[in-house]
């Protein structure tokens, strides 16, 4: 079957702290066929991290369970889902929240989702109470700005196709 | 991470050598605090430079040590973050309250 996607990959993994590395780097190593700026790869890895560790620290807390990372390729646009089958969230828009956190005692700052959506130019959030928790998010790469011919062009080009 | 003590300046320079995740911070917050309690500082500085990631368990880490300073009277630097760590500083707001050097 022929995918609709230019590429993908998925990898699966114990909940394990020391898989957080694996897991940003093998994405930011799939990431990389787009050619990102290295500032485009940091914010791609750091956004992997914070959903895989959520993943870790709240979806299993001390329990151990498989974490999922898919990414896929379109175009130029990244889209990376990470799913747990862990506790779930009670209320997203409050998790979506700056600076809230559920375990301020273990010096968590309540930053996770704020920088997702800082460095990601979307995320979901799909979660359900006692079945876990699926991120997807996406991110184009090189958003480079038009110049005015190309402007034309892409407009030119965007009526013919409608 | 690499520690020394400048004893007459009362100055704990602790250079982080690894990437800053959920995983190491523990680790890192663990050593530190030993740092701190060994030596009482009058100031702790924590050098960046050879940190090349830094997520929001370093955010955690760096206001915990930061409380952790003002509690014996002293305080918290951080010097030569890069720029992708110190967009994560510039979020997080501790810009506002710790001196990046
Ligand atoms: N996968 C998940 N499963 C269950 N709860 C989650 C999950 N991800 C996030 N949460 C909940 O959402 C809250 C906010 O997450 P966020 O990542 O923004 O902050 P944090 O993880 O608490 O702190 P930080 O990421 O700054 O270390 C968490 O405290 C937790 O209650
Ligand atoms: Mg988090």
């Amino acid at each position: 079957m022929k995918s609709v996607y230019d590429n993908e990959m998925k990898l699966e993994f114990l909940s394990k702290s020391n898989n957080e590395a694996f897991a940003r780097i093998t994405v930011a190593a799939f990431a990389s066929q787009l050619d990102p700026t290295i500032e485009e790869l940091a914010d791609i890895k750091t956004a992997v991290s914070e959903a895989v560790t959520n993943a870790i620290i709240h979806g299993y807390e001390d329990a151990e369970g498989i974490v999922k990372v898919t990414a896929r390729i379109f175009a130029n646009t990244i889209e990376v889902e990470i799913s747990d089958t862990g506790k779930g969230i009670e209320n997203i828009d409050l998790a979506r929240k700056p600076l809230y956190t559920t375990k301020a005692n273990l010096e968590r700052s309540g930053m996770g989702f704020t920088i997702m959506e800082s460095f990601m130019d979307e995320v979901q959030i799909e979660s359900v109470l006692g079945l876990g928790t699926k991120i997807k998010m996406k991110k184009m790469i090189k958003k480079i700005p038009l110049n005015e011919e190309m402007q034309e062009l892409a407009r030119q080009y965007r009526r013919q196709i409608s | 991470m690499e520690v020394n003590y400048e004893k007459e300046k009362k100055t704990l320079n602790i250079e982080i050598t690894e990437e800053i995740d959920h995983h190491y911070a523990d680790k890192l917050r663990r050593k530190i605090d030993n740092e701190i309690t060994r030596y009482m500082p009058r100031k702790t500085i924590f050098d960046f430079n050879r940190v090349s990631f830094m997520d929001s368990a370093g955010i955690g880490m760096i206001i915990g040590r930061y409380k952790m300073m003002k509690l014996i009277g002293g305080d918290l630097e951080i010097k030569n973050a890069n720029e992708s760590v110190n967009k994560i500083l510039e979020m997080s707001g501790i810009k506002k309250i710790i001196k990046i050097a």
